[in-house]
C-alpha cells in the first residue's frame, strides 16, 4: 500500500506525536503542532495514537491512493475532497485505488492531519517517524513532501472502519482572539512592572514567520526592561541573557518587540530570556492560529497550569473511550 | 464579458511586485495569460507566487500591496 503525491501543497510533512528525549542535546520533539487532532485522525481510522500522519498547514495537497485503504482528516477547516466531491472531517471514509484526496481553500484554524490505516510507514529515526526539516531528520527524507513521492503505508489494523465519527463536544475549539495561558518565568524580573502587565493586556496578532520552529506576534507594545548590567557572558541588547535552555513553549522576546513562542521544530537554547512559557495544554491552539490572527497571553500559575494539563489528558482519554470502541 | 475573481490560495501578506523598488508585475487593464504571476504572498519566511488561473484582463485589484489576506480571499478581477 502506497500513497502517490501528486501536488504537495505548501508545506506537508509526516508527523507522530513527537521525538521526546533528545532535546537537551538540540534535538527538538517534532510531532504534529496540534497532537490532539493527530492523535483523534490516527484513532478514527483505527491506527494506534502514535501512528505517522501528515501535517498539512494552509493549503492542502493531491495525493492519490494506490490500493484501498481508510482515511480520516481532522483539525483545521482545509475542506477535503475525494475525486472532486466533499468529503466529511473527523469522521473515517473508505478510499479505493486511484482515489484522489484534494482540498479546498482554508476556512478556519491553520492545519489539518490526515490519518490513513496503518500509517505512514517511514522509518523510525531515534524513535519517532516525525519530520524535523532543519535537521533534515525523520519522516520521508528528512523534508517536506514533494511532487512525485510515494509514501509507504503499513498493514491495515484490523480495527480499521469507515464511518467512524467523533462528536463536536470532543473536538477542541478555539476562541477568537485565542487565549494563550502563560506561566510567567524565572526572568519576569527583567521585565518593568509596566511591560508586564501591557504584555498580557495588549493583542497580539500572529505574525506571517510563523512557523513550526516558532510562532511570532507582533502589533504589542514594546516591551522595556529593567535597567542593568550584562553579566559576563551576555550580549549588550537588554533581551540577551546568558545563554539557557528554551524549553518547548517558551516566549522569547528579542529586542523586546516580537514574542516568539516555541513550538515542535525549536531551537534548544540560547541567549534571549524569556517572559515565560505557554502552559502544555495550550500548545494545540497555536497550531491553528493563521497569520494576522489576534491572539492573547493570559498568565496563570502553576496549579492553574496542572489543572489545564489534567483537563486535556481527561478529553484526550474521552476520544480514546468513544473511538477505540 | 464574464468577470473572475484571482483567489489568494494561502493566508499570508499579499505583494504585488517582487521587491520593494521592482515595478508591479501587473496593472489594471494589463492582460494576462493563465498562468501568469499577479503577486505574491508572503507566509512561514518564504515568498510563493499567485497565477492568473484563466486567461484575461484585470479590471481592478481588490487586495492592496502589503495587505494582510486570507485563503480564498479574492485578490483581483479579471474579465474574461
Amino acid at each position: 500500500m502506497a500513497i502517490k503525491v501528486v501536488s504537495p501543497g505548501l508545506s506537508t510533512t509526516v508527523q507522530d506525536l513527537g521525538r521526546p528525549g533528545y532535546y537537551h542535546i538540540g534535538i527538538p520533539l517534532s510531532g504534529a503542532m496540534d497532537r490532539a487532532a493527530m492523535a483523534a485522525a490516527n484513532l478514527l481510522v483505527g491506527n494506534e495514537e502514535s501512528a505517522a500522519g501528515l501535517e498539512v498547514v494552509f493549503m492542502g495537497p493531491e495525493l492519490e491512493f494506490m490500493l484501498p485503504s481508510v482515511v480520516a482528516i481532522t483539525g483545521g477547516e482545509i475542506p477535503p475532497k475525494l475525486n472532486g466531491t466533499p468529503c466529511e472531517t473527523w469522521t473515517s471514509f473508505a478510499v479505493k485505488a486511484g482515489d484522489v484526496l484534494s482540498f479546498d481553500f482554508l476556512k478556519a484554524g491553520a492545519r489539518a492531519y490526515i490519518a490513513i490505516a496503518g500509517g505512514i510507514d517511514v522509518p523510525v529515526v531515534l524513535g519517532s517517524r516525525s519530520t524535523y526539516t532543519l535537521g533534515a531528520l525523520g519522516g520521508h527524507q528528512g523534508r517536506k513532501l514533494q511532487t512525485g513521492d510515494i509514501l509507504p503505508v503499513g498493514s491495515t489494523p484490523s480495527k480499521a472502519r469507515a464511518g467512524r465519527t467523533l462528536d463536536q463536544k470532543l473536538r477542541r475549539q478555539s476562541t477568537s482572539p485565542a487565549e494563550l495561558r502563560m506561566l510567567p518565568g524565572l526572568y519576569w524580573h527583567r521585565v518593568t512592572e509596566a511591560a508586564g502587565k501591557h504584555f498580557l493586556s495588549d493583542t497580539w496578532k500572529v505574525a506571517p514567520e510563523a512557523d513550526r520552529i516558532g510562532y511570532r506576534f507582533r502589533g504589542g507594545r514594546p516591551i522595556e526592561f529593567m535597567p542593568r548590567t550584562p553579566p559576563f557572558g551576555a550580549g549588550s541588547d537588554p533581551s540577551n541573557i546568558v545563554d539557557a535552555c528554551y524549553p518547548y513553549g517558551s516566549i522569547q522576546i528579542p529586542s523586546g518587540t516580537e514574542p516568539i513562542v516555541l513550538h515542535r521544530d525549536a531551537v534548544s537554547g540560547g541567549g534571549y530570556f524569556m517572559v515565560g512559557a505557554v502552559i502544555s495544554a495550550d500548545m494545540d491552539l497555536i497550531a491553528q492560529l493563521q497569520p494576522h490572527m489576534p491572539a492573547r497571553f493570559v498568565a496563570v500559575d502553576m496549579p492553574t497550569a496542572l489543572a489545564a494539563r489534567k483537563d486535556m489528558n481527561a478529553q484526550a482519554a474521552a476520544v480514546r473511550a468513544v473511538l477505540q470502541l | 464579458m464574464a468577470t473572475k475573481d484571482i483567489l489568494s490560495p494561502l493566508p499570508g501578506t499579499f505583494y504585488r511586485k517582487s521587491s520593494p523598488d521592482a515595478a508591479a508585475y501587473k496593472s489594471e487593464g494589463d492582460v494576462v495569460k493563465k498562468g501568469e504571476v499577479i503577486g505574491l504572498i508572503e507566509v512561514m519566511k518564504s515568498f510563493h507566487e499567485v497565477h492568473a488561473d484563466a486567461d484575461g484582463t484585470i479590471v481592478s485589484f481588490i487586495a492592496e500591496n502589503e495587505e494582510p489576506v486570507m485563503a480564498g480571499q479574492p485578490l483581483a478581477t479579471l474579465t474574461i
